[in-house]
């Protein structure tokens, strides 16, 4: 089972400068990316929004694996500010997993 | 798999806090380049390095190090580490076995900046051991009060010492002082420009043709945060070189890897072969603007390309260029 916590998605909705509502999986972030994660970004925003704690939980390496190369971005329509969102969620993973601030 | 991530941004933002750097660096090793330049010291207008080439040479030794670690037994003692660097700066025992040619090739490409700007007839000073690192990879790992703090640290600094321009010689520098920090910093003001937006300004006039091309690559964070592609092209070309651009360059430019070398090294190499590939079908001498971009490319290129930095480029054409030179 997977467990949705409201806190996570409560936490997104805060973040400042989390824009990926905007996102209509369009699927052109994950064609261009460099890392060719399949999670990358575009599952892992819809997961963090949706509050599914544990995937973005197991999902840790591919949040600090990317470049922040901006190649997603900068071909995205629906002009989502990507890697600035992977920065807020590494830094409420910093927070909340390691301890760190 | 990788190296544990939490331990490892821990000692980076220890040692942020703590010794004023994420690879805190011996006087001489930050300051040295300088030598002999006669450069004023403070000033309006500064030649901000931010260390980040002086930090090159250790980081090649750190990360090598870190590569031989990766999914090694040997990953669950960063833990430890990280204690231990609390009291002992670990950085530094790591870049004293760093090689004096890196050393000395890093610092010539600073030499090379400002010898460049100088000839342009830029005058600026330079803030010696006052001058801080910029923060920019604490800031990606996503430790933002530790990075705020650091930056108000540093914002501090460059007002008591009236600074109201900086001139910068990296990508990332460049971008974390120009956009980052007015969005941490309340009323940060000063104007940040990259050396090569400074020297395109000028208005190089055009030299002979020295018989050569490059292949450019360019920097993620200088063409698509901060949007300058232009200039390092005109430069090359106003230096007399034929510029040749690889499949994606400029805005769509392709990734080095280098941000993955300090917590996933084996992902790094896979991101940059794939750029040496694309670099190699346009030519052999291949241009970069960010000291990242430069090491972590260059090892991957190993005997097929020569991987310059645009510095050492732009101030060997001059030379050849200039009477007598
Ligand atoms: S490119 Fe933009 S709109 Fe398309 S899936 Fe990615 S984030 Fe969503
Ligand atoms: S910013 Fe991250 S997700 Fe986007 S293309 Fe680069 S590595 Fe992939």
């Amino acid at each position: 089972m997977l467990r949705a916590s409201s806190e996570l998605a409560a936490r997104m909705k805060e973040a400042e400068g989390f824009n990926a509502w905007a996102c209509f999986h369009c699927g052109t972030c994950t064609a261009l990316c460099p890392l060719g994660y399949e999670i990358l970004p575009r599952k892992l925003f819809r997961e963090a929004m949706l509050g599914l704690e544990d995937r973005v939980r197991a999902s840790i390496p591919q949040i600090f694996s990317c470049l922040l190369c901006r190649m997603c971005e900068e071909n995205c329509p629906a002009e989502v500010h990507i890697a600035e969102n992977i920065r807020t969620l590494r830094y409420l993973i910093n927070r909340q997993e390691f301890g760190l601030k | 798999m990788s190296l544990p991530i939490a331990p490892i941004l821990g000692i980076l933002s220890d040692n942020l806090r703590k010794r004023g750097s994420v690879l805190p660096l011996s006087k001489r090793t930050a300051t040295g380049w300088a030598r002999g330049l006669g450069l004023p010291r403070g000033g309006e207008t500064i030649l901000y390095t931010g260390q980040m080439y002086q930090m090159i040479p250790a980081l090649e030794v750190m990360s090598a190090q870190m590569a031989a670690l990766e999914n090694s037994f040997m990953t669950r003692f960063f833990g430890i580490g990280r204690v231990f660097n609390k009291f002992v700066n670990l950085s530094f025992f790591m870049s004293l076995s760093a090689s004096s040619e890196k050393k000395r090739h890093s610092n010539q490409v600073l030499r090379d900046i400002a010898g460049l700007l100088r000839e342009a007839g830029v005058e600026f000073g330079y803030l010696y051991e006052e001058e801080l690192y910029a923060g920019a990879l604490v800031h990606d790992e996503g430790m933002d009060e530790v990075f705020a703090n650091h930056a108000r640290r540093v914002a501090e600094r460059l007002k008591k010492q009236g600074v109201r321009r900086l001139i910068t010689v990296d990508p990332h520098t460049t971008n974390i002082l120009r956009q980052v920090y007015p969005r941490y910093v309340k009323d940060f003001d000063i104007q940040v420009q990259s050396y090569l937006e400074v020297l395109a300004e000028a208005h190089p006039e055009a030299t002979e043709p020295v018989n050569g091309e490059v292949v450019v690559h360019d920097s993620c964070v200088y063409a698509r945060y901060e949007k300058m592609f232009d200039q390092p092209r005109e430069l090359l070309r106003a230096a007399g070189l034929a510029v040749r651009d690889p499949e994606l360059s400029g805005k769509s430019s392709h990734c080095c890897g280098g941000p993955l070398e300090s917590l996933f090294p084996a992902e790094a190499h896979r991101i940059s072969g794939a750029r040496v590939d694309q670099l190699e079908a346009k030519g052999k001498n291949v241009v970069t603007m960010c000291p990242i971009c430069k090491v972590n490319l260059s090892k991957a290129a190993g005997n097929r390309l020569i991987i310059h930095d645009i510095a050492t480029t732009l101030a060997a054409c001059r030379r050849q260029a200039a009477p007598n030179g």
